[in-house]
């Protein structure tokens, strides 16, 4: 332990403060001002992060209490459980099915509404009012609107002469529709991200590009589409989190039906931890466990791989 | 074609509404009737309140959302001022340590958290609702970012006048940062309003209920009606449609905070 010995109650001088070193008691009331978001953040991070990892070695008492340790019990059968590896797969499943459309299609809209025309404000306000939608009032309304018999979307495909859809009922169309319903509610944040990042793209670049001669297309991929891969990167990052991190909108529609074909990993987590009185915590933590590494991984490869083509001004 | 999308986004957003003032003869109709045809029915409104105790609920949710975003922007704003101003050996270390928690999932671990504050005999109280989320990384990330841009010469200055630094935050760094603790305190405010998985898990009355569970339990109750269903979830959308409204500048800001400089 070292300390220097500038005492932080006597006025230093003026050109020794950028560069003063911290003196002991100068430490300690430092320490202070993290105290507050530590204390939370072990008690209800960093704490539950190791009690989930020994959870996911211990078994269960009668009561369902965690109880004894089984080892690598629950890895083991997690390595076997072909249903666990049809989770996976659906997991990554839906992220893709939920995280490519909302980048295409926002990125599509942010460049339509980045003109000048009557009424653009409406149209921009319209478009990101997704984003004030909770998981819980969008899966209401998409449960409203997907019922088979009396929903409206089988009502106006009706208009047309086509046949009910399940949507939530089919196991091959569920986790579309669930999917669709995510797109839904992420297409308003991903277009106010968007639009933002169009909002600073400067103006010298674009004239400089249209007196070279580039124009519509051309001045779009080339151009502005280069200029905000920053935000489209994040957007990456952060809905790939988000998607993988789904629950409300399967609780709500589909329950992780039918036949298990919406429950993904964050649902199976639940399931087996929660539902239908079950009380598998051990089992559970170690499906939690797969999921804090499949979300690092995924993050770090994100990191590793495409922020490369990532073009920061 | 911004028509087209503009029917395709808007439509669930307009169907929500207009399915509110349905009765069922119109909402379950086949073909679909796509507005009210037979005059709008406020009772709706009445029935979704009578239904569930909805203004309890919204009560919950607004003092839930309030605290979490309380405590956030004291533990971000002092957390941030000491990574930033005050003399700190291992700064590096604490400031990753603390934006380390944005990695992890809270699905997670929630398991523990749920077995802790069960143990702790918590079970539906506004406690179990807001103390696990009273910081957050986010927060930290983002006024630290602020305060990086202030002159550090300001805060010289103010010791040098005698300034303590419990004064300095309160009298100069808050007020100069407003801007960015409107963004972090309606960031925070979404976020808690529509939280779901873990209010689902620690409220076990209607009565400690957030609105945004308890919508689910009218759809789930045994006479479905989907206007009811529908008037409810207006009710507890309407608080951050109006935030969306008025506040999209500080909201882009608070979301955006990490993806434009």
């Amino acid at each position: 332990m070292t300390t220097t010995s500038t005492d932080a109650s006597t006025v230093p001088d003026a050109s020794e403060i950028p560069r003063r070193k911290p003196s002991r008691r100068g430490q300690y009331s430092s320490w202070l001002y993290l105290v507050p978001a530590l204390a939370v953040f072990a008690v209800f991070m960093f704490f539950p992060l190791a009690r989930s990892f020994v959870l996911s070695f211990q078994g269960n008492d009668i009561l369902g209490r965690p109880a004894g340790f089984v080892g690598a019990e629950h890895y083991l059968k997690l390595l076997q459980d072909s249903e666990f590896h049809a989770v996976l797969l659906r997991t990554i499943a839906f992220v893709v099915l939920t995280v490519v459309p909302v980048i295409a299609i926002s990125l599509m809209l942010s460049l339509l509404l980045h003109q000048r025309i009557r009424g653009i404000r409406f149209f921009r306000t319209a478009f990101a009012s997704p984003f004030a939608f909770s998981v819980a009032t969008a899966s209401v309304i998409f449960a409203v609107m997907f019922n088979q018999a009396t929903g409206v979307l089988n009502g106006i495909l009706g208009t047309f002469g086509i046949g009910r859809v399940g949507w939530i009922t089919d196991p091959h169309i569920a986790l579309i529709s669930i999917a669709l319903t995510t797109v839904w509610m992420q297409m308003g944040y991903n277009l106010l991200v968007l639009s933002a990042g169009l909002g600073s793209v400067p103006d010298d670049i674009i004239e400089a590009a249209r007196l070279d001669g580039a124009g519509g297309l051309r001045l779009q991929r080339s151009i502005i589409i280069p200029l905000l891969t920053p935000q489209i990167f994040f957007l990456l990052v952060t809905g790939t989190i988000n998607s993988l991190q789904s629950f409300g909108q399967i609780h709500i529609l589909t329950r992780g039906g039918p036949q298990g074909s919406t429950t993904t990993l964050v649902y199976s987590i639940y399931e087996q931890a929660f539902a239908y009185g079950n009380s598998n915590f051990g089992y559970a933590s170690a499906q939690a466990i797969v999921l804090l590494i499949v979300v690092v991984v995924i993050t770090a490869l994100q990191f590793g791989l495409v922020e490369r083509k990532v073009f920061y001004q | 074609m911004l028509l087209i999308f503009l029917v395709l986004i808007g439509f669930p957003v307009y169907f929500g509404f207009a399915g509110s003032l349905m009765g069922p003869g119109d909402i379950n109709a086949y073909p679909a009737a796509l507005w009210p045809r037979s005059g709008a029915v406020l009772r709706n409104f009445a029935g979704a309140l009578d239904a569930i105790p909805l203004l309890r609920q919204w009560g919950n949710s607004v003092a839930m959302a309030g605290i979490i975003t309380a405590g956030q922007m004291i533990t971000s704003v002092l957390a941030s001022f000491a990574l930033v101003f005050l003399p700190m050996r291992w700064r590096t270390f604490w400031f990753f340590l603390l934006l380390s928690t944005m990695m992890v999932p809270v699905e997670a671990i929630i398991i523990p958290n749920y077995l802790f504050i069960s143990d702790a005999g918590l079970i539906n109280t506004l406690p179990a609702l807001t103390l696990p989320f009273l910081a957050h990384g986010f927060g930290i990330f983002l006024l630290r970012q602020a305060f990086m841009s202030f002159p550090a010469e300001l805060f010289d200055a103010a010791r040098i006048d005698g300034c303590s630094n419990p004064r300095f935050l309160l009298r100069i760094l808050i007020p100069l940062s407003r801007p960015t603790l409107m963004a972090l305190g309606f960031w925070s405010f979404l976020m808690a309003w529509n939280m779901y998985f873990w209010p689902l898990l620690v409220t076990q009355t209607p009565q400690m209920q957030t609105i945004q569970i308890g919508i689910t339990q009218l759809k789930s109750a045994d006479n479905f009606n989907a206007g009811l269903v529908l008037a409810g979830t207006v009710l507890a959308v309407v608080p951050t449609l109006l935030l969306l409204i008025f506040g999209q500048r500080f909201i882009v800001r608070g979301l955006t905070g990490g993806a434009i400089k």
